[in-house]
C-alpha cells in the first residue's frame, strides 16, 4: 500500500473499524473432514437468493399486477429482448434455491448441527425455508395463466380446511371468494414487499449466528482429540471454494434457464376446466400426494381427510422444528438414534411421496 | 458464454509448457492471469448483454416508432375552424391546426428548448410552451420569443374526404 492509500484506509478504519473485521476474518476457520462438502449448501442458497433479488427487480421493471398481469408477463416473455431468459432464470433459480435450502437443512440435521449453542440457527433457518415456500407459492400466481390460477385455488384449500376460521383466512388471502385480479394484486404486495421485509432481517440474523458460532462439526469429528481435527482458514481458502460453487451454480442456472425456458400457459379463465395432468411444483408435490393418499382412506374421505392431513403435517413439522430441544445430548460422538431415524423417515417419506406423485400423474 | 470457454482453452496451453521451468515462471503466471482476466470479462459481458438489451427494449421500440414517415388521421377533416388536434407522430406528440382562414398546418409539438409539449392558443393565435414561456408562430413554426433556439418542424398535410394525411416534409 502506498502512503496515500494507507492514509485513506486509516481514515475509514478509525470510523468503521475495518481492522476488527479483517482480524475476525483472518481467524475464522472451517472444519475439514469427509463431510465438508455439505458446508457449501448454505452459501449456494444465499447465492441463489441474491439471483432471485436481482432477476426479481428486473421483472419488476415491466410487470403490472392486477387485471393486466397476464398481458405484462406475455410482454416480458415474448416482446422484451431476453425477457424470456430473465423470467426463466427467476423461476429456475427459485426451484434451485428451495432445493439447496433443503439439502442444507438435511445436512444440518444429520450432522446434528442444531445442538447447543446453535438452536437459533436451526429455528431461523426453518423460518427462512417456510418464508421461501410462501415466496414460491405467491410468485407462482403472478403470471395469471391457467396453472397459476388452479395452483392458487387448490393451495388455498389447505388454510380453508382449518375448522371454524379457515374460510375467513382463505377469503382474506384471496381478496374474495375466488382467485381473481384482486388475488394477484395482494400476492404481488406479499411477494415483493411483505415477504422480503421479513426474510431479509431474518437472513441477516441467520448469517450473523453462523459467524458467531462457526460451522458445526458432526459428532464423530467432535469426538476426536483436538490435534486430530483439521480445519482450513476461511480467508481465502474456503471463500475461494465457496465462490467457485457460486460460479458452478450460476452456470447450471444459465443452462437450465436457456435450454428449458419456463413456459407461459393460456390466460386464466374462471370458466375453463382444469387442464389434464395439472400438478403442483415439485417442492409441494409431497404434501399434495400425502393429502391425496389420506383422502383414499375410507373413513377419511372429504373434509376429515383434509383436516387429518393438516394435523399430521402440523405435528410432523412441529416435531421437526423442535428437534434441538429433545435431541440435545451434548456428549461427543454419541448419536441420538431416535432423531437419526426420524430424519431418515422424513427423507424417505418426502422422496417416496414425491416420486409417487409424479408417477400417478403420468 | 462460449467466448469465455474459448478464451480459457486458448489461454491454457501456455500453462503446462513452462511448468517447472523457473526462468519462465513469471511469464506463465502472467499469461494465466491475462487469460483468466479475459475469460472473466467475457463472462461478465455475456451476463450483462441480455440484461442491457432487456432494459433497453422500450427504447428500441420507440426508435422503431420514430421511423414512421406518415400518419393518417381518420375523420380529422371534420376538425372545426380555429381548433387543434393533438396526435402522436411516431412516438412524439404533434399538432394539427385548422386555422380560421381554412389553412391546415401540422408540426411537431415538442418544444425545441427543453422538450415540453407546446399548445396552440387560438385567442392569442400563437403556440405557447408553458414550461419556460417559449412562443412560436402557428403558421410557420418559427420561434418568435422566449428561450426556444429553433423553430418547430412542419409536416406536410393532405386533406381528403376520409381523413387527413400527415407526412414528413
Amino acid at each position: 500500500m502506498t502512503k496515500k492509500n494507507t492514509a485513506i484506509y486509516n481514515w475509514i478504519d478509525e470510523r468503521l473499524g475495518l481492522s476488527e473485521l479483517a482480524a475476525f476474518a483472518r481467524h475464522k476457520t472451517v472444519p475439514v473432514h469427509s463431510q465438508s462438502f455439505w458446508y457449501y449448501w448454505g452459501g449456494i442458497s444465499l447465492f441463489l437468493f441474491l439471483v432471485q433479488c436481482f432477476t426479481g427487480v428486473l421483472l419488476l421493471v415491466y410487470f403490472r399486477p392486477g387485471a393486466e398481469a397476464y398481458e405484462s408477463v406475455r410482454q416480458i416473455t415474448f416482446v422484451m429482448h431476453f425477457g424470456w431468459l430473465i423470467r426463466s432464470a427467476h423461476a429456475w433459480s427459485a426451484s434451485l434455491m428451495i432445493f439447496s435450502i433443503m439439502v442444507h437443512m438435511f445436512s444440518v440435521y444429520f450432522m446434528k448441527a442444531y445442538r447447543k449453542p446453535r438452536e437459533f440457527g436451526w429455528l431461523s433457518g426453518m423460518a427462512l425455508l417456510g418464508i421461501a415456500s410462501v415466496f414460491g407459492f405467491s410468485g407462482y400466481l403472478l403470471p395469471m395463466d391457467e396453472l397459476s390460477y388452479f395452483a392458487t385455488k387448490v393451495g388455498l384449500q389447505i388454510p380453508a380446511a382449518i375448522p371454524f376460521v379457515g374460510e375467513a383466512i382463505a377469503n382474506m388471502l384471496r381478496g374474495g371468494p375466488d382467485v381473481s385480479e384482486f388475488t394477484v394484486q395482494r400476492f404481488f404486495a406479499l411477494h415483493v414487499v411483505v415477504l422480503p421485509a421479513i426474510f431479509l432481517p431474518l437472513l441477516g440474523f441467520h448469517l450473523w449466528l453462523v459467524q458467531r458460532h462457526g460451522n458445526a462439526a458432526p459428532p464423530c469429528i467432535e469426538a476426536l482429540p483436538p490435534e486430530q481435527r483439521k480445519s482450513m482458514p476461511f480467508m481465502p481458502n474456503f471463500l475461494r471454494k465457496d465462490l467457485a460453487m457460486w460460479l458452478i451454480s450460476l452456470n447450471i442456472l444459465a443452462l437450465l434457464a436457456s435450454f428449458f425456458p419456463w413456459s407461459l400457459g393460456k390466460q386464466y379463465d374462471a370458466l375453463a376446466p382444469a387442464p389434464v395432468g395439472i400438478h403442483p411444483e415439485w417442492y409441494f408435490m409431497s404434501p399434495f400426494e400425502m393429502l391425496k393418499l389420506l383422502g383414499m382412506v375410507k373413513w377419511l374421505q372429504g373434509e376429515p381427510g383434509e383436516i387429518a392431513g393438516i394435523l399430521l403435517f402440523t405435528l410432523g413439522i412441529t416435531l421437526w422444528v423442535l428437534i434441538p430441544f429433545y435431541d440435545n445430548t451434548r456428549e461427543s460422538g454419541q448419536r441420538a438414534r431416535a432423531a437419526h431415524y426420524f430424519g431418515l423417515i422424513a427423507v424417505i417419506l418426502l422422496l417416496t411421496t414425491t416420486v409417487l406423485g409424479y408417477w400417478t400423474i403420468r | 458464454m462460449s467466448e469465455s470457454t474459448n478464451l480459457l482453452i486458448n489461454g491454457q496451453p501456455n500453462l503446462p509448457v513452462n511448468i517447472g521451468e523457473e526462468p519462465n515462471e513469471k511469464n506463465t503466471r502472467r499469461a494465466f492471469l491475462v487469460a483468466a482476466g479475459a475469460a472473466g470479462l467475457a463472462y461478465t459481458a455475456a451476463l450483462a448483454y441480455p440484461i442491457y438489451r432487456y432494459l433497453a427494449s422500450p427504447e428500441e421500440m420507440a426508435m422503431e416508432a420514430t421511423a414512421v414517415t406518415e400518419v393518417t388521421l381518420k375523420d380529422a377533416q371534420k376538425l372545426p375552424l380555429g381548433s387543434v388536434l393533438m396526435f402522436k407522430f411516431g412516438s412524439s406528440p404533434a399538432l394539427l391546426i385548422h386555422h380560421e382562414d381554412g389553412r391546415w398546418i401540422s408540426m411537431t409539438a415538442v418544444c425545441t428548448h427543453l422538450g415540453c409539449t407546446v399548445q396552440y392558443e387560438p385567442q392569442a393565435d400563437r403556440i405557447h410552451c408553458a414550461c419556460h414561456g417559449g412562443v412560436y408562430d402557428p403558421y410557420t413554426g418559427a420561434n418568435v420569443s422566449g428561450p426556444p433556439p429553433h423553430p418547430l418542424k412542419l409536416y406536410k398535410v393532405a386533406v381528403n374526404e376520409t381523413g387527413v394525411n400527415v407526412s414528413r416534409a
